[in-house]
């Protein structure tokens, strides 16, 4: 029983942190640049897409299957991402910040449209499987390998999350948070706001490209229904949730709605009869909308909120100010 | 090529070119691209279907199709019901949410966001009630008849097709020819300054909304007539209303019309030329060429 609970706790929680991925993505395009996304799904797809056709075996019907190491899919899947988010970012950020939205939405259509009819290359509607999973020897031992793959999980959440916290602290980090807060004084110091925010769309993309890769290795099998709206509007709902342009709050978020989404489907499936299950799951769904919804109203800078002082410098510089007036303030 | 495709393209694109106009017009004058504007093309449709059948029910006669129609006189009163309750939501969401977040001095992204979230719970309301499964006005069949050169059409859909037209040149001549169309005029070109001068701008946001929801749910119900009613008819036309508005030019309603018809042709081509799978690409292709070559679209200005 309790091999099982924790076997569910890895599963979960494994889950959860490729979400986490995904929302690490956004948070780099919304969090630090206010870049809107409305086709996460498609960039995810495209990432898990063209992992699985460069590390799964050659299969006949089929197009691909270059029975590669997995870590080249997961870098060919996150390049393939980052190269379509570019390409959309340089057709449209440039023009009223909507725009970039209705673009990055066709996209998500244009991909679902895509892996659906290209059946020679993404399978059509029954989408790839036997898709190489990380630690395939240890499949014999389920506790094992759950724990294994969390492992991994964990390491890549760990990598990225200090890198893109460089990347935020970073002069170029700063950058984009000046070009956000006040574009014109940005462009005044020299800085090229649509280079700058071009380059923080393509790697957002890219990590979103890299959160599909690593969940379709984990899942084994990928298909296109796995990538519809719905993975666009939980991904938001986890960022804003935890709290936008925080990485800590990406994860958090992430953990926290994906725990909630699967607690209210376990809900509907033990309170609804079987035959209102498709039902209730919409009510679902309507739920995380209104929530949504009532988070920008209520509460949206989300559970952690933004750290407004990403600068090392000004951290110091208010502490040694603050030293400083110290002694000018009269003794009593 | 089949001259039924130019047939088919019309009516698909008189459909979403009633939707775009709602695009266009809440994009110039309330400043934000509303995702959520699909919803009210399927709530439209199934506030109609739902007080259609209602009206059948009550009396049967209602239901005894018209003339050479497919649909009772149940079908035209509840269109216009359906239009005054589709406007009414549109309120309804503006002063639950939208209204809220203008207030708070939201910038347009947390709107474009807040309409995202608006669409989704919207959407899946709608299939909790009605359930996903295709629902029709009418089960009766009609005839299409020859029109000449080769084109064939039915008589729901020669209607539609006129009343588009009626419509257009309606919301045209309210735009240009009265007073609340010149204050709309004026509230897209410049909030702020048309408050100033007295224009009542709240006035301005809800006429914009009862007409963008008004056309969006007409659109509906002849998508419902002439092809089916589902939870996620309006989802699925919402790419082709976002590629007219912009073809056509934001804040246009002429252009948008015209754009919608664009986009119906080439919708309707790329049925007969590449294959009906990839249908939905076609806005998408669209949009991407908008955006490289005429970014301002047809009739709008650059910015």
């Amino acid at each position: 029983m309790s091999v099982e609970l924790i076997g569910y706790g890895c599963f979960f929680l494994t889950m959860a942190l490729t979400y986490a991925i995904m929302c690490l993505g956004l948070n780099v395009q919304w969090g630090q640049t206010g870049l809107f996304n409305v086709g996460i799904a498609g960039f995810v797809a495209i990432g898990a897409y063209v992992s699985a056709l460069l590390t799964t075996p050659d299969t006949a019907n089929r197009f691909g299957g270059f029975d590669m190491p997995i870590l080249v899919g997961w870098l060919g899947g996150a390049l393939a991402a980052a190269a379509i988010a570019f390409l959309i970012g340089a057709l449209t950020i440039r023009l009223r910040s909507d725009y970039l939205a209705i673009a990055t939405f066709g996209v998500a259509v244009t991909v679902q449209l895509c892996a659906l009819n290209l059946e020679r290359i993404t399978g059509g509607p029954f989408g790839i499987g036997f898709i190489p999973r990380p630690f395939a020897s240890l499949a014999g031992d389920p506790l094992l390998f759950s724990l294994f793959n969390l492992g991994v999980l964990i390491v890549v959440i760990t990598l990225l999350y200090l890198a893109l916290e460089r990347l935020v602290r970073s002069p170029w980090g700063r950058v984009l948070r000046a070009i956000r807060e006040d574009e014109t004084a940005a462009l005044a110091l020299g800085k090229s706001a649509v280079k700058f925010r071009l380059q923080a769309f393509a790697i957002g993309g890219g990590i979103m490209g890299l959160a599909g890769a690593v969940q379709a290795h984990f899942i084994g099998f990928i298909a296109p229904e796995n990538y519809l709206p719905m993975l666009t509007f939980q991904v938001w709902a986890m960022l804003i949730v935890g709290g936008s342009g925080n990485n800590r709050g990406a994860i958090l978020g992430a953990v926290l709605v994906w725990g909630l989404w699967a607690a209210s489907a376990g809900a509907v499936a033990g309170l609804f009869p079987p035959g209102q299950q498709a039902r209730a799951a919409s009510l679902q769904i309507v739920m995380i909308g209104v929530a949504l919804c009532a988070i920008l109203l209520l509460r949206p800078r989300g559970i952690l909120g933004e750290e407004k002082v990403v600068s090392r410098h000004l951290g110091k510089l208010s502490s040694a100010l603050r030293n400083d007036a110290k002694p000018a303030t009269p003794k009593q | 090529m089949n001259p039924q495709a130019l047939m088919d393209g019309l009516i698909t694109g008189s459909m979403i070119g009633l939707g775009a106009i709602g695009v266009t017009l809440t994009y110039s004058i309330l400043r934000f691209a509303n995702f959520a504007h699909g919803e009210f093309i399927s709530w439209g449709a199934y506030f109609a279907l739902a007080v259609s059948s209602a009206l059948g029910y009550l009396s049967g006669g209602l239901l005894t199709p018209i003339g050479p129609f497919s649909f009772g006189w149940s079908l035209p009163i509840s269109a216009v019901v359906a239009v005054a309750l589709t406007g009414g939501l549109a309120l309804l969401v503006d002063a639950l949410l939208f209204g809220r977040l203008r207030a708070q001095r939201g910038t347009v992204i947390i709107m474009v966001m807040a309409s995202f979230g608006a669409a989704l719970t919207l959407r899946s309301l709608l299939e909790f009630i009605f359930t996903s499964k295709p629902a029709y006005y009418s089960k009766a069949l009609q005839i299409a008849l020859p029109l000449g050169g080769g084109l064939r059409a039915t008589p729901d859909q020669m209607l539609s097709l006129a009343l588009a037209v009626v419509l257009v040149v309606a919301v045209h001549l309210l735009l240009t020819r009265t007073a609340i169309g010149r204050s709309m005029r004026a509230v897209s070109e410049n909030q702020q300054l048309s408050g100033v001068v007295g224009i009542d701008v709240r006035k301005v946001v809800r006429t914009v909304w009862v007409l963008g929801a008004g056309l969006a749910c007409v659109a509906g119900v002849m998508a419902g007539l002439l092809v089916q009613i589902r939870p996620y008819m309006g989802f699925d036309l919402l790419l082709p209303l976002f590629a007219a508005a912009i073809l056509g030019g934001i804040g246009s309603v002429p252009g948008a019309m015209l754009a919608g018809l664009i986009v119906g042709l080439a919708e309707a081509l790329a049925v007969q030329f590449v294959g009906a799978e990839w249908r939905a690409a076609v806005a998408f292709v669209i949009l991407v060429l908008v955006l490289l070559v005429r970014p301002q679209g047809l009739f709008g200005r650059p910015e």
